[in-house]
């Protein structure tokens, strides 16, 4: 087996983990924040696809696409927040977790009465088909692109994070809200804010991932299965907990599918039930978590 | 002039009525003392004020201002501060962060590096410690940031509970200059406490709050001479 054929391998890895990484860390973040478990999610992830399809198709740009739907699913999301889950907050913590859960079959059925069952090719954007030559080997420019973007919004996100004011006020958020109120924060309106960031981070992942995949209604729940790996591995509530498990989740997942093809889809279990015997709260996570 | 104005007010846990109709004013530039004994409802009382607790009834008017009807972030706005018994230093975050914390909602337009220069001078304490991490200081050092971190926006006054609770005799005793420093610029201050003595000494007017009802309000130093009432109500 030559080196090339790992490292385009390794690089699959790279590219599915930084899939994983857009759904992983919206999960993460809402539950850390919020100490809502979103099973709604996956669902959302699947609705930005078909969001970006359809904007794509409008617009006739992938561009616009990925700029709008994200967009559009993070407010989208904010008006889920806002009507159905606030109301929830003061009840027990299953209550919001059913919502959410519930919540995610009525979009897949939703999307399905629109746009069908069947899966839509999404043609991969002419500028960002083909392939680029790094060197050691041929890699695929639209997976290059994921991973480019990904590492940007990552980016991004830390800079938003420790650098800025409201930065401050979303890590102080999720330890100390009743502070935060003190202080003078509306503390409802940084959950708002945070959700909506969580759902347009797994909408922009969602995008990102439909030339790669096929797009149907049930594209959502695998990739909801493997983003709870992520959290879980990565510690919940922990971003970059999510970052580093979502790598080694999706390297894991392809380099396995190398060399042991009927272990791939299991491989990321074994690995969470490692670290679970390990490492119980997660390799990044605090060991209490939530509000 | 009357700047915290709380009659009648009544509050519940649940089920259980914690506060019985009270009533009781601050006037703008004094220290007082709110005394008594444990589970009397002196943090209650403050925690109502603040907006924090799950069911309060009554009236309480800070500055003019009709406070109930308010969600609790609403009050820094207004100039209310607030230093809870827990201090609640926020993990994870440095001293600085902490203070910085302070001013996130602040409209005021106070420069954020100057007002932390000015409060490091105040507190050398926290000045040499800005970049560790606020939770691994002393309770003492705590005390201080948690102090620091609601003055820097300039309320007009401060709520604090027992903020001389396990701490070396030495930091009350800086405490106490600068809560007397703070009152000299106008800054109010109503002062929960279980140290009745150095509570007495430093306010100027005492309340003492006994089974949700206030049974007591004088000058401080009438209460300070008066042993009687002090234990009556105020023995552990």
């Amino acid at each position: 087996m030559d080196a090339e054929l790992i490292a385009m391998q390794l690089f699959s890895g790279v590219a599915l983990g930084a899939i994983l990484i857009m759904v992983a860390l919206g999960l993460s973040i809402i539950f850390g924040m919020l100490g809502v478990v979103n099973f709604a999610h996956g669902a959302l992830f699947m609705v930005g696809a078909y969001a970006g399809l359809w904007v794509a198709s409008l617009t006739g740009s992938f561009w616009w696409g990925l700029l709008i739907a994200p967009l559009a699913i993070g407010a989208f999301g904010m008006a889920i927040e806002f009507l159905l889950i606030r109301p929830l907050y003061k009840r027990s913590v299953d209550d919001p977790l059913l919502l959410t859960f519930g919540l995610g079959y009525v979009l897949v059925e939703a999307v399905r009465i629109v746009f069908g069952s069947d899966g839509i090719p999404f043609e991969t954007p002419a500028l960002l088909s083909g392939v680029a030559d790094l060197g050691i080997g041929f890699f695929p420019v639209y997976r290059l692109f994921v991973v480019g973007v990904v590492a940007a919004v990552l980016v991004l996100l830390w800079l938003f994070l420790e650098k800025t004011k409201y930065g401050l006020i979303v890590r102080a958020g999720a330890r100390d809200p009743l502070i935060m109120r003190v202080l003078g924060v509306d503390i409802g309106r940084v959950w708002l804010m945070v959700f909506g960031l969580g759902i347009g981070l797994t909408a922009l992942g969602g995008v990102l991932a439909a030339p790669m995949r096929n797009v149907s209604p049930e594209m959502g729940a695998l990739v909801l299965a493997e983003a709870f790996v992520v959290t879980v591995i990565g510690g919940m509530g922990s971003l970059i907990g999510a970052v580093v498990a979502g790598l080694l989740v999706g390297v894991a997942v392809s380099m396995t599918a190398l060399f042991a093809p009927e272990m791939a889809t299991i491989v990321m279990f074994a690995l969470m039930a490692l670290v679970l015997l390990v490492r119980p709260q997660g390799l990044f996570g605090r060991a209490v978590a939530g509000h | 002039m009357a700047m915290l104005e709380i009659k009648g007010l009544n509050a519940w846990y649940g089920a259980s009525h914690i506060l019985h109709g009270v009533s009781l004013r601050v006037d703008k530039g004094e220290i007082v003392a709110l005394v008594g004994r444990n589970g009397a409802g002196k943090t209650t009382t403050i925690r109502s004020v603040m907006g924090l607790m799950p069911r309060a009834a009554g009236e309480v008017r800070f500055d003019g201002t009709s406070l109930l009807p308010l969600p609790a972030h609403a009050r820094f706005g207004r100039g209310l501060a607030y230093v809870p018994e827990e201090r609640r230093i926020v993990p994870g975050l440095t001293v600085r962060e902490n203070l910085q914390l302070g001013l996130v909602a602040s409209r005021a337009g106070i420069d954020e590096k100057q007002a932390i220069d000015e409060i490091a001078e105040s507190f050398p304490r926290l000045k040499e410690r800005l970049d560790q991490q606020g939770t691994t200081m002393s309770g003492g050092e705590q005390q201080m940031l948690a102090i620091a971190r609601a003055m820097i926006a300039r309320p007009k006054m401060i709520l604090l509970d027992e903020p001389s609770e396990g701490i070396m005799p030495v930091l009350v005793e800086e405490m106490g200059v600068l809560f007397r420093r703070l009152r000299d610029s106008g800054v109010t201050l109503l002062l929960v406490e279980q140290n009745v003595e150095w509570a007495l000494k430093l306010a100027d007017r005492a309340v003492i709050i006994d089974q949700g009802e206030v049974v007591h309000e004088s000058s401080a130093a009438a209460l300070l001479a008066d042993k009687d009432i002090q234990e009556r109500y105020c023995a552990v």
